[in-house]
């Protein structure tokens, strides 16, 4: 082919530029694939990503208050929060229009509900007021300015009126300020008052503890994936059931297993005060708090380091040791400086599982967690099946992403993620 | 250092015995004494006990029962690493996660020596095995015979006076394996380090050592130079694993003046050297004769010398020789090789010869 190479692309033997002909010969082949992958892609995109795309959307959508107060939120564009003074009639009229067709429809107590986040006391005011709205006539009863007063004294507070103006746009980023504990001040985002912060605590709490669940699993998974890998396959097989004996069972029965375990008249204790080392009325507190969280996290999530570092260290041949201590090296330096770099693969791989896991686990931390050891997760459970906040649930989901995206990119960049092996 | 016959023995193995069960022994009763400088090369079957015994001198494992010594000291007791023994691995070993440099580097740094020192000795190794601008890749960016110049060099890095191989060309290809076979010959005689080479490979153990040492069954079978190996194998086993050898059995008629005489199972009489202690008159014994070493043109055979009838079965043409396959008493593996000169007669199948060869070059040996 020693013509082609001045005379242009690669010609095959048709004619066709060699290029295209072997997209065409591959072409069938992506296609098939496709065609294989196709419907789990379906079933994937249907029931798992859309829904996450709508939730995460939700984080910023606040179209209820403009669809449900159409002619009031253009009135109370004029109107300055700053004035001191509650807004004049022709926004009250807009208001009573508005409910007017709300009460019909029977979305004032969803917007109610919904501004209830924000400021406490609307979402019965809107019910109150919807109840009277009802009875009025928009064309004889003008004006309705004191008549709203005369239903409630709040619609002549000037912070029910600077709420509803914050979160007129279709848009907003409340629920994020609200997700880092700040909130929409007259003077754009300021802090909650103190008493009110939580999720920046929480976010602090789930990531340390996550940290500490992944490190005790490193330090007790270790020696077992070593001891594992170095034994004979038949034996080592034996003990990777024991390993795997876990998955057999529920996670809620193991996690009540920590509960008998660890609580104040429970096995330990008892053992404890019977042994002599614990008197009776000081019995340990190992449940209900960040120590019982970790207990049983570690244990839960053990497997997941074990496997990863086991299959790794499997494929580390006994030579390696030994060559290290015929030129010289201790047992201790044979292992950290031969034997241990090449299983870092095993840990970190091993850790990654761990720590995604730990970071939006729910059911031990809400069992055995107590108060001072629940998660993030817990808080947005809480918030879309009790306090039905879709939008703050969906902005604390936003972030807890965020933050496992930003620290997978981070371990990438110290670690490299091709140094990750399962195996 | 406990008896006289240690003194100028280097590395020395006094009735050392290895069980792994405690059941079988893998080496049994083994005695062995190296002189400083020599290269000293284990050779046998799979399962033989020469890997084991590698792996005890190199303190991997330890004897059951006996004593190694290595300059005159009992090294029973110490650690494998301070031993300082350089060692060669089958797989060679070196370790992914550094790059050629520091493979070197690692005996040196253990060993608390200077950055300054670590370089040079680094550099001289490397250009010792041609390897000189390899320090900064990685051993997977090697070829097999580039990783195994790097595991020589990094074995003998740091000066050690011993150095054991464990069948380090093994995963090489052919061509490879004779030059590498050259090189670490010339190395070790040129360093004047002693050398202890494991193989299953007889050509590797005859073309490369000062002494052979041939296991079996957990024992040295042989321990000689390699001609006196191939030439004068001293039982049955030995003339089988080395080199090509052709077998006859029969029994022995009479012994003398250094010559046996033996009638074959079919009637035939030759004559022998006997080389077992076995061979006595009335004793079943087997011969062993080299193919090259049997003649079939009467003019060059000895007058008054026995020869046995033989029928042509086969016919190799091999280049450098023919290789024709013949019955002899019975025996239809009967080979004799022939060197393709322009005089040489090339048999035909069918053909019916007679045989025979110099009573030396047949051995008596252990039925």
């Amino acid at each position: 082919m020693s013509d082609t190479t001045d005379t242009g692309p690669v010609l095959a033997a048709d004619g066709t530029p060699l290029k295209r002909s072997l997209a065409r010969a591959l072409r069938m082949q992506k296609l098939r694939a496709l065609m294989l992958i196709a419907p789990l892609l379906l079933f994937v995109l249907l029931t798992f990503i859309l829904p996450i795309v709508d939730m995460l959307f939700r984080s910023v959508e606040n179209q209820i208050v403009s669809e449900t107060l159409p002619k009031t939120v253009v009135e109370l564009q004029e109107w300055d929060a700053s004035s001191g003074e509650a807004p004049g009639e022709a926004v009250f009229a807009a208001l009573a229009a508005d409910m007017k067709i709300a009460v019909e429809a029977k979305t004032h107590t969803r917007l109610g509900s919904r501004l209830n986040y924000e400021k406490t006391g609307l979402s019965s005011l809107f019910r109150k007021s919807g109840r009277k709205v009802k009875r009025w006539d928009l064309a004889e009863d003008a004006p309705f300015k004191q008549k709203f007063i005369d239903i409630d004294e709040d619609w002549g507070d000037v912070d029910v009126w600077r709420t509803l103006q914050t979160y007129s746009p279709a848009f907003t980023n409340g629920y994020f300020l609200n997700s880092i504990d700040m909130q929409k001040g007259v003077d754009g985002p300021e802090a909650r008052p103190e008493n009110q912060q939580i999720y920046i605590t929480l976010f602090g709490r789930t990531l340390f503890m996550s940290l500490v669940i992944t490190a005790s699993c490193i330090l007790l998974g270790y020696p077992v994936a070593w001891i594992l890998a170095n034994l004979p396959s038949r034996t080592a097989n034996l003990l990777m059931i024991l390993v795997l004996l876990p998955f057999w069972t529920s996670l809620l029965v193991r996690t009540s297993a920590w509960k008998v375990m660890l609580q104040q008249q429970g096995v330990i204790n008892d053992v404890l005060v019977w042994l002599g080392l614990v008197a009776d009325d000081s019995r340990l507190v190992m449940i209900n708090n960040q120590f019982g969280t970790i207990v049983a996290m570690t244990h839960i999530l053990l497997p997941f380091m074990i496997l990863p570092m086991y299959s790794v260290m499997q494929t580390i041949a006994p030579t390696y040791l030994r060559a290290a201590k015929s030129l010289g090296a201790t047992n201790w330096t044979a292992f950290w400086r031969v034997y241990f770099p090449q299983s870092v693969p095993g840990i970190g791989a091993g850790s990654i599982l761990v720590f995604i896991l730990a970071i939006g686990y729910y059911i031990t931390p809400e069992i055995v967690g107590g108060t001072k050891g629940v998660f993030i997760s817990n808080r947005i459970a809480y918030h879309i099946s009790s306090s039905l906040n879709w939008g703050l649930a969906a902005a604390l989901g936003t972030i807890l992403l965020a933050v496992v995206l930003l620290l997978y990119w981070a371990y990438d960049k110290i670690v490299g993620i091709d140094n990750v092996k399962l195996g | 250092m406990a008896n006289s016959a240690s003194t100028d023995a280097f590395v020395e193995f006094e009735r050392v015995q290895k069980s792994y069960d405690g059941e079988t022994l893998v080496v049994k009763d083994l005695n062995l004494q190296m002189p400083q400088g020599e290269f000293l090369t284990m050779l046998g079957p799979s399962g033989s006990g020469k890997t084991t015994c590698l792996m005890m001198l190199a303190g991997f494992e330890t004897a059951t029962h006996g004593d190694i010594r290595l300059d005159g000291v009992s090294i029973n007791n110490i650690p494998p690493h301070k031993r300082g023994i350089g060692m060669v691995f089958q797989n060679y070993a070196l370790f992914p996660h550094m790059t050629i440099a520091e493979n070197l580097s690692f005996p040196l740094e253990v060993r608390k020596m200077g950055k300054s020192d670590r370089e040079a000795k680094i550099k001289r190794a490397l250009d010792m095995v041609e390897m000189g601008d390899f320090g900064g890749r990685r051993p997977s960016q090697l070829s097999g015979g580039q990783q195994q110049r790097v595991a020589l060099a990094r074995a003998l890095v740091f000066e050690p006076e011993l150095v054991l191989m464990d069948e380090p060309l093994g995963a090489l290809d052919k061509q490879l394996r004779e030059k590498m076979q050259f090189e670490i010959t010339h190395l070790a005689h040129s360093l004047g380090i002693t050398t202890v080479y494991v193989t299953h490979d007889q050509t590797e153990a005859l073309t490369m050592s000062d002494r052979v040492a041939v296991f079996d069954d957990g024992r040295i079978q042989q321990l000689a130079p390699p001609d006196q190996l191939y030439e004068a194998p001293v039982n049955s086993f030995v003339a089988q694993f080395i080199g090509e050898n052709n077998t006859l059995e029969g029994t022995v008629k009479e012994i003398k003046a250094g010559r046996a005489l033996v009638q074959l199972d079919d009637g035939g009489l030759i004559d022998c050297t006997p080389v077992h202690d076995s061979v006595q008159a009335g004793a079943r014994t087997r011969v062993s004769i080299r193919p090259e070493r049997v003649e079939y043109n009467k003019d060059r055979l000895q007058e008054g010398a026995h020869t046995l009838k033989a029928e042509v079965l086969e016919f190799i043409y091999m280049g450098d020789i023919f290789r024709t396959r013949l019955r002899v008493a019975g025996n239809e593996e009967f080979i004799i090789k022939t060197r393709n000169a322009p005089d040489q007669v090339r048999l035909k199948p069918g053909e019916q010869i007679e045989i025979g060869w110099l009573p030396e070059d047949c051995r008596a040996l252990d039925a």
